[in-house]
């Protein structure tokens, strides 16, 4: 059951790469957050009640609806255009993927682990990349958030994988999750829209050295 | 018990910092934080190895650095104030300017003091939060660019940190073991799984690297210094800078506990080349003062980790090293915002003659200079010269040479500028408008300057011991 959870979620990646419009972006995040919830439901058997719970809650209330509202009001509020914008084309993009999730799956086979799930490592693995390249390669500093986003469901799933042994290093990408989406969207609830109308990254380019 | 006091009452102090606005209770909310840094800081040497709350540890390290960071927090309260007082902005940002400065350096000492890498990781994750507060001080487009590449940059970072960690741990069930501590970790060293360790020592290294100034996070430290108003400024490139070293140097001396010993320092002996050489790339260019300065921290980091990397009387040099550089990268930018109020600019090109306006302030810069460069009396000249003698011990002769010509042509451009600024006259400057400035305002860089080179040329016996001591874990 688990695995066929994160095959969906490395699915979505494939999904997001070629996604052309931002509300997609946003419905694929609550998706993957719903995803998380029912990984973390199965996974972490051992760990004590209270604390599954607050995990349970962090998936499906802050990854899963509200990060996903916030996001769809600041692309209306700042009246961002429904386009991603990439610097390549859709299908370069699926490929990128491709070649992510194959090499990670390449490398999970090439080590002997006793501790981990090989199938959380390819997942985490290849959601980190894969986010890594949509900030790279998306136009709009709102689908870089969007790529951080996905960087950080990829590092909960990788700690996941360790979550029976040490309850607390998830509790601790819990921390990481909040502090950080609150501290990047924050920016945006402090007008980042209203200084630079269309928010582009070209438009970061104005500290120079002379 | 007392370290649970300090964090709580500092922390309060900034959150009323934050609410209040009145301009007399905030003055005297931080002259109460000085007061408590600092007896936190004699408590910490009286109780001298002890630990607390079982994640902060009085170590040698910690302490040292403590004691730089509460020995800067004193001019950069003064600092804060001169710079907050000529400002006239409302006082919501002044109190919120103050509140950020409070919590910065609670957290950087926090995470000197902790034990465990986890808790060093949630501190430098603070260190974000309100060192985005100060940059973001003057609200404008500049100010939102630079924060936002900053956030950025260390939200990345971090979760690189954390994804190291989550490594470390999977490294850690090898020798059936779950406690992080450094202790633990080091007294578990044999027992680590190398391949895991491996990846955990990349991830942890490339995260800190966004605190420490090296590269490949360099960039968003160098648009944090340069918006950030200048005693902010100088936090972030001295004291900030050292924490992401305790990130680094606790981390390594585990791992250089471990067969993968030479391939950390080769690590990280890359990556500070690298960053001596972005450092004389963009020396050469840049026309900002402040982000010359900012590439100056670079090259020094370089320097720094160079030394970890070499190996023997480099570990010494190393934290030697840091220290001094705080000392000396501090009163730089506690200066900056004196030429500012001169030239109103902090373009050199518009900047010159500065010599004939502001005598006592030009004098800071040219010794600022002169320890910013490593010549002699500087303090640093002891420490970079022992770091040269470590890569030659450790037959490192062509990284040596390489090294020497970068630094030459940074001391060339660091030199061009700086002269340029002391003894040229600007263009189109207007002199009728020239503010007097109070002599007395640079005394603090003077003092900070001297100390930096008592430091190095007769360290007391205290001060070597501590540094002995810090880099005791590591193998010769």
């Amino acid at each position: 059951m688990i695995a066929v959870l994160l095959i969906t979620f490395l699915i979505t990646l494939f999904y997001m790469a070629i996604a052309n419009r931002m509300l997609t972006y946003v419905k694929v995040l609550a998706l993957q957050g719903v995803l998380l919830f029912f990984v973390v439901f199965i996974q972490l058997s051992e760990i004590n009640v209270v604390n599954l719970i607050l995990i349970l809650l962090e998936t499906i209330i802050f990854k899963s609806i509200a990060v996903p509202l916030f996001l769809a009001y600041i692309l209306k509020r700042n009246r961002i255009t429904r386009e991603t914008e990439p610097f390549l084309p859709n299908f370069v993009s699926l490929i990128i993927t491709t070649v992510i999730v194959v090499a990670t799956i390449l490398l999970a086979n090439s080590i002997q682990e006793p501790h981990l799930d090989k199938i959380f490592f390819v997942v985490a693995l290849s959601t980190l990349f894969t986010g890594l390249y949509f900030i790279a390669s998306r136009r709009k500093i709102i689908t870089h958030v969007m790529g951080y986003l996905v960087i950080e469901n990829g590092v909960f799933v990788l700690s996941l994988a360790v979550g029976n042994e040490m309850p607390m290093l998830v509790n601790l990408g819990i921390m990481l999750d909040i502090f950080a989406s609150v501290l990047i969207l924050g920016i945006f609830l402090n007008k980042i829209g209203d200084v630079f109308k269309d928010i582009d990254v070209n438009q970061l380019s104005n500290l120079k050295d002379y | 018990m007392i370290t649970l006091i300090y964090l709580i009452v500092a922390f309060s102090i900034a959150i009323a910092l934050f609410i209040n606005k009145n301009k007399i209770i905030n003055y005297s909310l931080l002259g109460l934080f000085l007061m408590i840094q600092w007896g936190f800081t004699i408590y910490a040497c009286l109780h001298f190895h002890a630990t607390e709350l079982d994640y902060f540890t009085f170590d040698a390290l910690g302490i040292l650095l403590l004691i730089t960071l509460s020995v800067i927090s004193i001019p950069a309260a003064i600092h804060g104030f001169l710079y907050i007082q000529n400002q006239h902005g409302p006082p919501r940002s002044r109190s919120i300017f103050f509140a950020a400065i409070v919590g910065l350096i609670t957290a950087i000492g926090a995470g000197y003091l902790s034990n465990h890498i986890a808790v060093t990781w949630i501190f430098t994750e603070l260190t974000t939060l309100f060192a985005s507060a100060l940059i973001y001080h003057h609200r404008n487009k500049l100010a939102l660019e630079g924060t936002w590449k900053y956030v950025f940059i260390c939200a990345i970072s971090i979760t690189f940190i954390f994804i190291g960690i989550l490594f470390l741990s999977l490294s850690l069930m090898h020798a059936g073991s779950s406690d992080l501590s450094f202790q633990n970790l080091l007294a578990n060293s044999d027992k680590l799984n190398p391949y895991w360790l491996r990846l955990a020592f990349l991830f942890i290294f490339t995260g800190f690297t966004a605190k420490l100034g090296l590269v490949p996070m360099y960039t968003a430290g160098i648009d944090a210094k340069d918006t950030a108003p200048g005693p902010a400024a100088a936090l972030l490139s001295s004291v900030l800078m050292n924490l992401g070293f305790v990130g680094i140097f606790r981390f390594y001396s585990v791992v250089a506990n471990t067969s993968l010993h030479h391939w950390a320092s080769l690590v990280i002996g890359i990556a500070a080349f690298l960053s001596v050489f972005v450092a004389a790339v963009y020396m050469i260019k840049v026309k900002n003062i402040k982000r010359m300065f900012a590439y100056s921290g670079i090259e020094h980091m370089g320097l720094v980790m160079l030394g970890l990397a070499a190996g023997g009387v480099g570990y010494y040099a190393a934290v030697l090293h840091i220290v001094l550089h705080a000392l000396v990268k501090s009163s730089l930018f506690f200066q900056y915002n004196q030429i500012f109020k001169v030239f109103k600019t902090k373009n050199i090109y518009q900047i010159g003659n500065y010599f004939k306006y502001n005598t006592t302030g030009a004098l800071v810069i040219l010794l600022g200079f002169i320890s910013a460069t490593a010549m002699p009396p500087s303090g640093l000249f002891v420490s970079e010269f022992l770091i040269f003698r470590s890569l030659f011990e450790a037959n490192q002769i062509i990284v040596l040479i390489l090294i020497l010509l970068l630094l030459t042509m940074i001391i060339y451009a660091f030199g061009k500028n700086i002269f340029k600024i002391l003894f040229l006259p600007a263009v189109g400057f207007n002199e009728d408008s020239v503010p007097r400035i109070c002599p007395w305002e640079s005394l603090t860089q003077y003092i900070l300057l001297a100390g930096a080179v008592y430091l190095g040329l007769n360290p007391p016996v205290e001060f070597v011991n501590l540094i002995n001591e810090s880099i005791m874990h590591l193998p010769i």
